[in-house]
């Protein structure tokens, strides 16, 4: 009995030596169910978000050894039918973390049920710029780059290359949609023009037809510098690439595309977080592990700066002028305090390399050159941070 | 007998007049090592070494030159004279950096995939011992007395301090984001730390690990987070530290006393390390994204010639 006792005093002593501070995240996922693609090259990842977090706990971990304070991740992922709010009010009796990867409206739901309260929540997932806007909600940050930060990058690209002139190819799905409206209105932003503007939606398979196909479906395309393609789900998108009836380069979804990150981002120590990853996982970094990612070491970084385990505290120093995160970008990470997104560079890659990062020399800014991508204080419509 | 010393003749010859200075440059991109002549400011030789050689240091007497040959994951020992490589010492995984002990054998060396630092023993030619450090350790620096090594760890943001003689972690100090370099001050009694993506320089009391203050750049007409120090140097009366800050594409001159920025100097693109000559009067920067090396008169504080190399120049050292 004594030596139980005795053990026990041992037990609870070491672990209070080793982590003074004990930080508990959770990694939230609603699984939905994708439509077809017509190419059967690239299948999602079952793990995509997921890995990126786990990859970021690590390194959290790391650093926080030499601290005394630890970490952990939990991952709770829902099937497409089961209730998600439900399981959401469970990881939230658990933690005031999460990191979560859900359509929009689902993200809104969670952040408003009443046990969210208080809580820190990351959005990893959906870049639905509205989300930023009049939608926003002061629990919730976002780690992925919204479809404006997206577009606004290519319309700087386009208007540095002096390709001002698009013609858009837009195809059925709400992300087509919604990537589609981001193009318009950063090419209004940024002074260039849609000439002519087309809907994709075919039903023939274009692995075997793409060159009859698509010649006479841009043949009719009013003049263009460049074809802008809006097919977030990688449907028909590749099948343009070298198929258009006039020699003009494809960008968007396809050909040189604005990403928050891709395998072929190897520049500003990029290849030691890529490298770390592959040997994890066996593949390449996606966008949305990056953003989960991002979204763990933030709170790591906030951990290990600030000292707080707190959401309270910890969401206090995450929108202070003092936090920064080092996210392979070439320049520090911050996140906006109007609306809780997470500014950074947004990398224009092509399959094997990077083409351009913006922000592109030249776009200024009074703050920051990172606020000419997506919503700017002014022109923002979110309240919830205003306090 | 005669053939043989015409030989040994010949060779000397090759190798370029005896008592020349020299500056080595490693090129990362191109797995060679320039060697510039201190005077003239020519290439005078190029040296093919193993994949991506980064880190280069000369032994105490310049008979052996060390480099980090990162993708051949070794440290390869070069005879300066002839150019062959001689050995290649067990480095661990992804040699990036290192510092050579004042004991002129032992090696320490920052092993930037593994999270480790490794002890090597240039005379056995083994692993002395292996320390667990931050994620993508990359600066290495030894205390004047031997007592003290310093890791950083670029993604935990750390300066790691190291007791040679027990080879343990004594403390670890936070930085600002992805410190790159780390040197202790010519009397031992501070540290220097540069964090590249944080823009700033932390200098600590050696005594107790404290953080004196943190030194900032600003240059008109470049955006803030573009000036990103990274390597650095003490001049060798220990008054000034010459500073790159990477695709600021400037070399600060900082006052070691008041901490203030006496000039920036303009150099090329992406700066990274550098190495002074071994009279002191010039300074061999490397500019990586440029692939060449700018050659600054430490007397005027000015540029005085830009020496093209290889694909992205890194390390540098010199020999007299």
């Amino acid at each position: 009995m004594r030596t139980m006792i005795l053990s026990a005093i041992l037990a609870f002593a070491a672990s209070s030596a080793s982590a003074e501070v004990s930080v508990r995240i959770a990694y939230l996922e609603h699984q939905v169910k994708h439509p077809p693609t017509l190419s059967n090259l690239d299948p999602l990842p079952e793990d995509l978000g997921q890995a990126g977090a786990e990859l970021g706990l690590v390194e959290n971990q790391a650093s926080g050894r030499f601290l005394g304070q630890a970490y952990t991740l939990s991952v709770r992922s829902v099937p497409p039918d089961e209730d998600f709010l439900a399981a959401g009010r469970e990881v939230l009796s658990e933690t005031r973390l999460l990191v979560v990867k859900a359509p929009a409206e689902e993200l809104l739901a969670l952040a408003d049920l009443p046990e969210a309260a208080g809580a820190l929540i990351f959005n990893s997932s959906a870049q639905d710029t509205r989300l930023r806007d009049a939608d926003c909600r002061a629990n919730l940050l976002h780690s992925i780059p919204s479809y404006a930060m997206r577009a606004d990058a290519l319309a700087q690209f386009m208007s540095k290359k002096r390709w001002s002139v698009w013609a858009l190819v837009v195809g059925t799905h709400p992300g087509d949609l919604a990537f589609a409206e981001a193009l318009r209105a950063a090419a209004r932003k940024f002074g260039l023009r849609i000439s002519d503007e087309k809907t994709w939606a075919f039903g023939a398979d274009m692995r075997r037809n793409a060159a009859q196909e698509v010649p006479p479906f841009t043949q009719s395309l009013k003049a263009h510098d460049v074809l802008v393609v809006a097919d977030e789900i990688g449907d028909f998108g590749r099948y343009l690439l070298y198929n258009t009836w006039l020699p003009r380069p494809v960008a968007g979804s396809e050909g040189v595309a604005p990403m928050a990150w891709s395998g072929a981002v190897e520049q500003w120590g990029a290849a030691q977080l890529q490298g770390r990853f592959y040997a994890r996982t066996g593949r390449k970094m996606r966008a949305e592990d990056y953003a989960a990612w991002a979204a763990v070491r933030s709170i790591g970084e906030a951990v290990t700066r600030s000292g707080a385990d707190e959401p309270d505290a910890l969401r206090d120093y995450i929108l202070s002028d003092a936090f920064e995160l080092a996210g392979f970008k070439g320049r520090p990470l911050s996140y906006r305090q109007w609306n809780g997104q997470l500014r950074q560079p947004i990398p224009l890659v092509q399959p094997r390399a990077l083409v351009a990062q913006a922000p592109l020399d030249g776009f200024l800014h009074q703050h920051t050159e990172l606020d000419t991508l997506g919503l700017d204080a002014p022109e923002c419509n979110c309240r919830a941070f205003l306090e | 007998m005669l053939r043989i010393t015409i030989q040994l003749l010949t060779l000397a010859a090759l190798a370029g007049p005896a008592g020349a200075a020299e500056v080595w440059i490693t090129n990362e991109k191109d797995n060679t090592i320039s060697v510039i002549d201190s005077e003239s400011l020519e290439v005078v030789r190029t040296l093919p070494t193993g994949e991506r050689p980064r880190g280069i240091t000369f032994s105490k007497d310049y008979s052996r030159v060390y480099i980090c040959a990162s993708d051949s994951d070794t440290v390869q020992v070069m005879d300066p004279e002839t150019g062959e490589i001689l050995h290649n010492l067990p480095s661990g995984e992804d040699p990036e950096q290192f510092v050579l002990h004042p004991d002129d054998r032992h090696l320490y060396i920052a092993n930037e995939d593994d999270a480790v630092a490794t002890v090597v023993d240039t005379e056995s030619r083994r692993v002395v011992a292996q320390i667990d450090v931050g994620i993508e350790p990359e600066g290495m620096a030894v205390s004047p007395d031997g007592k003290l090594i310093i890791t950083t760890s670029e993604t935990t943001n750390m300066a790691h301090w190291i007791d040679t003689q027990t080879h343990r972690v004594v403390a670890n100090t936070l930085v600002d984001a992805r410190p790159r370099h780390a040197e202790f001050t010519k009397d031992g009694s501070k540290l220097w730390v540069s964090a590249e993506i944080g823009g700033t320089i932390s200098v600590f009391r050696v005594a107790d690990h404290s953080e004196i203050t943190k030194i900032g750049f600003s240059i008109r007409g470049i955006r803030d987070d573009a000036i990103q120090p990274v390597g650095f140097e003490f001049s060798p009366d220990g008054r000034r530290a010459f500073v790159a800050l990477g695709p600021a594409n400037h070399i600060a001159v900082v006052d070691t006393e008041t901490y203030e920025v006496e000039k920036y100097i303009l150099v090329g693109r992406r700066v990274w390390h550098m190495e002074f000559s071994p009279d002191k009067a010039r300074l061999f920067v490397t500019n990586g994204v440029s692939g060449d090396v700018t050659v600054i008169d430490t007397a005027r504080l000015t540029p005085i010639k830009t020496v093209k190399v290889g694909r992205f120049p890194w390390g540098a050292a010199a020999r007299p």
